[in-house]
């Protein structure tokens, strides 16, 4: 009897899964749980070896990011200036230097716990903000973590985050801006390999 | 001593000829119009921090254990949750400013003297407030933004609102001068090796430290004056 019931819920589970895709904030915590279950086991990681955390982020976390719309919106209206060849090498810069960062704070890392905070999908809705919370061990106030996603086909994606209210993507549109005015989009694209190539070198380094 | 005398007063000659060699270089930010004075005082304050207080907060990061230093940071924020109570209650958040005011109590006595939050513990939640964000809060625009020496990134309203704090502040404001100044320090120095984990990651992620900290701050306060609820405003063209 109980083998049945086992077999059944197995099945039930899994055309569950088949039908349904992931829902945003199931995305969300998956992901995060992973790569936190990673990054607190690994010695490496601890140690401040960006080069794992890199690879680590490429893996677990990229597919589910849209880099397309973040450098999108952290151009601005400077975005339609480029043609599409340099829409795409801004997107790859950026999202080197997106990535970068994003390893750089896993290598912070210090026993935080991430806390969900209330979720719900209404019907039709493609654009969404799951918000989370970091704790720290130590106690003192959390810091509110928030992921924006959208809906592309089946899956949801993120396209931007916000940690304390601070959007990491809108945070360079000023910094891109003035950039474009002085040297167009091309220089804005070297700026960016400068940037990246710099932290190439620093992560070779340790 | 003498050299590092001699380290800042070059800092500030070299921050005062950018100054007015820079004039007025700015980007364009509407936010910003004095920006080649900002720049200036922005060198300033990154020069004066990577002389002193960066090492001296790095050092105290890594001689002190965790626990210690929460204590230290636990200590001086009970004490800020006292005016944070009051803002609170300048914004009309009754049961927001109650709730300060029962931490502080609870806090100074079993958590002897702020050293540990029970309150937290006990689910009564901390805030962020100060003056600026009260204003804020009344709808007082927050006009230009501004480096401060030592202080930092502010708006012109987040100025009067730092007046404020700074003449309410309980530990700023104690008789015995000596105490005053070493309390000062302390947590100028615990702030301070608080934040050495996002400079870090702020480094990697700045193109040009001086905007991105700028978008930031901006962004920040506009958030807490929202209470984290802030209407987002995305703009794409």
């Amino acid at each position: 009897m109980k083998f049945i019931v086992g077999l059944i819920t197995f099945f039930v589970l899994s055309v569950a899964a088949l039908a349904q895709e992931v829902a945003p904030d199931a995305l969300i915590r998956s992901v995060t749980d992973e790569v936190l279950e990673i990054v607190r086991t690994d010695k490496d990681l601890k140690s401040g070896n960006t080069r794992k955390a890199l690879e680590l982020v490429d893996t677990r976390v990229l597919p589910h990011f849209n880099f397309t719309r973040m450098t999108q919106l952290a151009l601005g209206r400077e975005w339609r200036k480029a043609s599409p060849a340099q829409q795409k090498l801004l997107t790859d810069e950026f999202r080197e230097l997106l990535v970068r960062t994003y390893s750089k704070a896993l290598t912070e890392y210090k026993n935080q716990t991430i806390a969900y905070k209330p979720f719900s999908l209404k019907s039709g809705e493609v654009d969404v903000k799951v918000r989370t919370e970091i704790r720290q061990p130590s106690g003192g106030k959390p810091i509110e973590l928030d992921y924006y996603l959208e809906k592309k086909g089946n899956d949801w994606k993120v396209y931007d985050i916000e940690v304390g209210g601070i959007s990491l993507v809108m945070n360079y549109r000023d910094t891109f801006a003035s950039e474009v005015s002085s040297g167009g989009i091309d220089g804005l694209v070297k700026t960016l390999q400068a940037k990246n190539r710099a932290g190439d070198t620093a992560a070779t380094k340790k | 001593m003498t050299a590092l005398a001699t380290k800042v007063r070059l800092l500030i000659l070299v921050a005062l000829s950018a100054i007015t060699l820079s004039g007025c270089a700015t980007s364009g930010n509407p936010k910003d119009p004095i920006e080649g004075f900002n720049r200036a005082m922005f060198a300033f304050n990154e020069g004066l921090d990577t002389l002193v207080i960066k090492p001296v907060a790095t050092g105290y990061d890594a001689a002190l254990p965790a626990p210690i230093q929460l204590g230290v940071s636990n200590f001086f924020g009970n004490i800020s949750d006292l005016f944070v109570g009051v803002n609170n209650l300048l914004q009309g958040k009754v049961s927001d400013g109650l709730g300060d005011f029962g931490r502080v109590a609870i806090n100074s006595t079993i958590g002897l003297l702020g050293v540990f939050d029970l309150a937290s513990e006990m689910g009564i939640e901390k805030h962020n407030e100060d003056f600026g964000q009260t204003f804020g809060r009344w709808g007082v625009g927050d006009g230009a933004y501004v480096v401060l020496p030592v202080f930092g990134p502010r708006t012109v309203r987040d100025t009067f609102g730092l007046v404020l704090d700074v003449k309410t502040d309980p530990v700023g404001n104690m008789d015995h001068v000596p105490t005053r100044n070493a309390a000062s320090a302390l947590r100028l120095i615990n702030d301070r090796a608080n934040a050495l984990s996002a400079d870090r990651v702020i480094d990697e992620a700045a193109l040009d430290k001086y905007s991105y900290i700028r978008g930031a701050y901006l962004q920040r306060r506009r958030n807490l004056i929202y209470d984290g609820q802030a209407p987002r405003d995305f703009d794409e063209d």
